[in-house]
């Protein structure tokens, strides 16, 4: 290992500019003669709109431009799209409501656009917006999943019958019910994976201009896959030609799947940056973010988990009511589908699964990924199970995990996926070490002298990564694959420019991607510099999502510098009047074979470039090449996550005082950014087991909409997280990489309400896991014990 | 988001004079907290004009108030919806019955209001403190008003 090689702990390069307030971010770019958008939203859920009326509007100061539904439809802009097809069980597609930018006839959720004002400044746009008066014959509304397929619930879209977008299953549902008539023991639980408000730090932001001499679009955003906005933007909504629609995503300050999807804001401000000839800027507010960023979760489940006698997993049956919104976001397809059932045999040799799934409209904002996917909705589901399980039947967790592991590899689940590399008692023994779990009863007892009472939970989570086999996912309705690209410039002096098509929003990409050239050509790593997130620049790539970039992302790299490297050889080799067959390349150094003769990295670079010692009939000039590449199959980090809690008896306030993480994914490129990618993965899942719920009133009202009532978590509801790794390299890409972005979000939440479950001796809580929610069920436990004695 | 209320008030006057007082729009006027229009569309309907601050929402609220339910003059159900533009919407009624007691007369109100919009995400949390004092002041107003002075 080289000083900024793999699996050097670099600082990261990106930092200086953050750190010193010299990032720029959408909201940065200031354009000559530019405007600010300023939506008018709906306050009901679910609403006929009477009438817009823009008059009054439309004579306040600054106003250049007051648009609606209607102008959008007689501009023939395209809706916006959901680009995976599911199909329900009886084989017919799944049901997609049109989704136009701005609403028209109807508003579907609080804060659905009805028009939008274009006006010079903020304030000016703000103030007129107050004065469109919009006529609203408001509807009833559902806004909780488990409701909206019921007979007299609204139906929120024409044609879509019990706001049912399709109704989808897998696995094999028969052989499942013979596995639970054959079982010793059932384990039954109903979860409510509660909804959460993403909150990334920057707002979505949008900034879209037009140039009539060259009939081009240029839009800034705050996204994580520019070149996948483009195309939809494009193709589906019909802006403009790809070829002629430029999109930038510069500094981005957090997405974790909230900035994947194509939003109405954006293709607004295209629109009317085209109809107004100015450039038009839009920026969300905080309040604005929690109405209109895609949500996440959001299911209802019952799942069942059968047992043999030697407390052996026979089966599992899971039936889940996913909600996706008002309408459907990008991908929201797919989450409670394939990112979520096919993950549901967790760590274990399952041999029968069978889940079924429902996707519901409802009056709230759509609901898409959000760090992890369905999968931490799937780790839920099998790390409760399995725990209440292990403690129905009397047994003890750790070991009723290692009974039931996967030990032989590859392993063909029931759900689809195939693991391929994994070593899960290891990551359970090291975590076991960390937690020091056979001290646990001490301190319990310890605990209880002080009226507190202690648990431990553990989550041994799997996780399907390096999104994705474009054959894989294109065979399971994908409408597109899901590659990676890359090309490698190098300079005549040597210096090497990587192009991306992954996209950094805080992952630390200028870092390990360089980390990885510097160690394959051996050069300095301040002589590398990594560029993403301009369609101009940059080729078509897929962007950052389902901890890709790694595992699909470098490995498209790597790729390409093997590419460069064959070329530099035949450089080499004619500088050297050498056989190409007798030069090496080590550290940065090119070297015939047996002899003494050398050409440094620079001088082979320079030559490709002045190409004397060549024809061009003998040998291309220049030094520069471009890999796509496909996976060829999903990684699978996986690990073991031991949460030990605190939880007062008297007030029901958990404080977590232990955290063990021991994380498999594969080859490390920058321990310190992996530590920094757990360490967020892990307050994020905690925050959804103790704090954050996005939570909808009877009429579609979102009560918990700003962070006076919606709790994000902070450094002190957090312990100091104890971190080790196992490895096991993936073998399904050229680096072993599996990825680390979304682990501890996954494995979290079940590691948290394990822990308290086991403090409070009942099973019977749901998420977030308030002081409140957790004295209650206290309460209930307490009543149901006094009534039993 | 929904809420209720409930509270009574004894005033000095008779129920007769109550009862009037309750349908002057001039009363109504002074009494309502923000209130700065209510004009007299019909002997059962007013349009108004509010002004409202709840936590960070200030916001005029405009729109039209129903009597309905008339018995006098033992009491009426007076409703209303008022379009607060961004701020979002509020809407909801009271039931108002009058009786006889200790000389006086004993108000007694029942209250369901419905919020919508930047109130309800913002200030979902004050609300029921802030219609509570809004009712309080009302009253305090109203029994100013029926006392004379």
């Amino acid at each position: 290992m080289t000083a900024t090689g793999i699996g050097a702990a670099v600082r990261r390069k990106e930092d200086i500019r953050f750190i010193t307030g010299k990032g720029q971010y959408t909201d940065d770019v200031v354009r000559p003669g530019e405007t600010r958008a300023v939506f008018v939203r709906s306050p009901h859920a679910h609403a006929k709109i009477k009438r817009i009326d823009t008059a009054e509007a439309a004579r306040m100061p600054g106003v250049v431009a007051i648009l609606t539904g209607a102008d959008l439809a007689n501009d023939k802009i395209g809706n916006l799209i959901c680009g995976w097809m599911i199909h329900s069980k009886d084989g017919s597609p799944m049901k997609m409501a049109p989704h136009p930018a701005i609403a028209s006839g109807k508003v579907n959720h609080v804060g659905d656009a009805v028009a939008v004002v274009i006006a010079e400044t903020r304030a000016q746009g703000r103030d007129a917006a107050d004065k469109v008066k919009v006529d609203y014959e408001e509807l009833p509304a559902v806004a909780d999943p488990a409701k909206a397929q019921a007979k007299d619930a609204p139906q929120i879209h024409a044609d879509i019958p019990n706001n049912t977008i399709y109704q989808w299953s897998l696995g094999d549902e028969k052989a499942v019910g013979d596995a639970f008539r054959g079982a010793k023991h059932v384990t039954r639980l109903d979860i409510v994976n509660n909804r959460l408000v993403p909150n990334a730090i920057e707002p979505r932001a949008a900034l879209a201009e037009y140039d009539a001499g060259t009939d081009n679009l240029t839009l800034w955003n705050t996204s994580q896959n520019p070149h996948v906005a483009r195309l939809v933007i494009s193709a589906f909504v019909g802006i403009a030609p790809e070829h002629k629609l430029r999109v930038i995503a510069p500094d981005v300050g957090g997405g974790f799947g909230s900035k994947i999807f194509i939003y109405p804001e954006e293709v607004v401000c295209l629109w009317a940056a085209r109809k107004t000839g100015r450039p038009v800027k839009w920026t969300a507010e905080r309040s604005e973010a929690f109405l209109t960023d895609a949500h996440g979760r959001d299911h209802v489940t019952h799942a069942e988990m059968a047992f043999d006698g030697d407390g052996k997993i026979l089966a599992l049956r899971a039936k889940t009511i996913a909600n996706l919104g008002a309408y459907m976001s990008t991908f929201s397809s797919s989450i409670p589908t394939y990112l979520y059932a096919t993950l549901l045999s967790g760590q274990y040799g399952i041999p029968q699964i069978y889940c079924e799934v429902d996707a519901v409209y409802t009056n709230t904002v759509p609901v898409d990924a959000y760090r992890g996917a369905g999968r931490p909705e799937a780790t839920f589901v099998v790390e409760r199970l399995v725990e209440v399980g292990a403690r129905e039947m009397g047994l003890d967790p750790a070991d009723l995990r290692k009974r039931n592991f996967i030990k032989q590899f590859p392993h063909q689940t029931p759900v689809i996926m195939a693991y391929d590399a994994g070593d899960y008692n290891a990551s359970l023994k090291k975590a076991m070490e960390l937690a020091d779990v056979k001290g646990f009863g001490k301190r319990k007892r310890d605990s209880a002298r002080h009226g507190k009472l202690r648990g431990l939970g553990y989550s041994t989570y799997i996780e399907a990564c390096g999104i994705a086999p474009s054959q894989a996912v294109g065979s399971l309705g994908a409408g597109v694959g899901l590659w990676e690209s890359a090309e490698v410039r190098v300079n005549p002096t040597g210096s090497v420019e990587v192009l991306t098509g992954s996209h950094a929003h805080g992952q630390g990409h200028e870092t390990t991607f360089a980390q990885l050239v510097s160690e394959r050509l051996g050069i300095p790593f301040e002589n590398i510099s990594v560029l993403h997130g301009d369609t101009d620049k940059v080729q078509f790539g897929m962007g950052t999502y389902g901890s890709r970039s790694g595992a699909v992302g470098m490995s498209a790299i790597a790729q390409a510098l093997d590419k460069v490297i064959a070329k530099a050889k035949k450089v080499a080799a004619f500088m050297m009047e050498a056989s190409e067959g007798d030069i090496e390349f080590k550290d940065g150094k090119f070297t015939v074979a047996g002899t003494d003769k050398s050409a440094a990295w620079d001088d082979v670079a320079l030559n490709a470039y002045i190409a004397h010692k060549f024809t061009g009939a003998e040998l291309e000039p220049g030094l520069k090449e471009t890999s796509f590449y496909d996976p060829t199959n999903f990684t699978f980090p996986a690990g073991c996550h031991i949460c030990e809690v605190e939880v007062d008896s008297e007030t029901g306030r958990t404080e977590i005082v232990n955290w063990t993480a021991v994380d498999d994914f594969g080859t490390v490129i920058n321990p310190m950014i992996v530590e920094g990618q757990v360490h967020g993965g892990i307050a994020q899942g905690v925050g959804q087991a103790l704090l954050e719920g996005a939570v909808y009133d009877k009429d579609g009202q979102l009560v918990s909409g700003s962070f006076m009532d919606y709790s994000m978590p902070r450094a002190h509801d957090l312990p100091s997280f104890k971190l080790g790794l196992t490895e096991t390299k993936s073998p399904s890409n050229p680096l072993g990489i599996k990825g680390c972005g979304e682990a501890g979000a996954i494995a979290a939440p079940a590691a948290v309400i394990n822990a308290i479950t086991d403090a409070i001796g009942t099973e019977q809580i749901s998420m977030p896991a308030t002081a409140q929610t957790v004295w209650s069920a206290l309460q209930r436990a307490n009543a149901a014990r006094q009534a039993a004695e | 988001m929904a809420m209720t209320m409930t509270g009574e008030v004894q005033l000095p006057a008779a129920k007769e004079t109550v009862w009037a007082m309750l349908n002057d729009a001039n009363v109504l006027k002074a009494c309502i907290p923000g209130c700065e229009e209510l004009d007299k569309l019909s002997d059962t309907e007013f349009k108004a004009v509010a002004v409202s601050k709840i936590g960070p929402v200030k916001a005029r609220f405009k729109g039209n108030v129903h009597l309905t339910d008339l018995d006098p003059p033992n009491g009426y159900k007076i409703s209303g919806e008022g379009d607060g533009g961004v701020a979002g919407f509020a809407k909801g009624g009271a039931t108002v019955s009058l009786a006889d007691k200790d000389g006086g007369t004993l108000l007694t109100y029942n209250v369901e209001a419905q919020i919508g919009g930047k109130l309800a995400q913002l200030g979902q949390r004050l609300v029921n403190g802030a219609a509570k004092k809004m009712a309080d002041d009302f009253f305090a107003n109203f029994a100013k008003a029926v006392s004379g002075g």
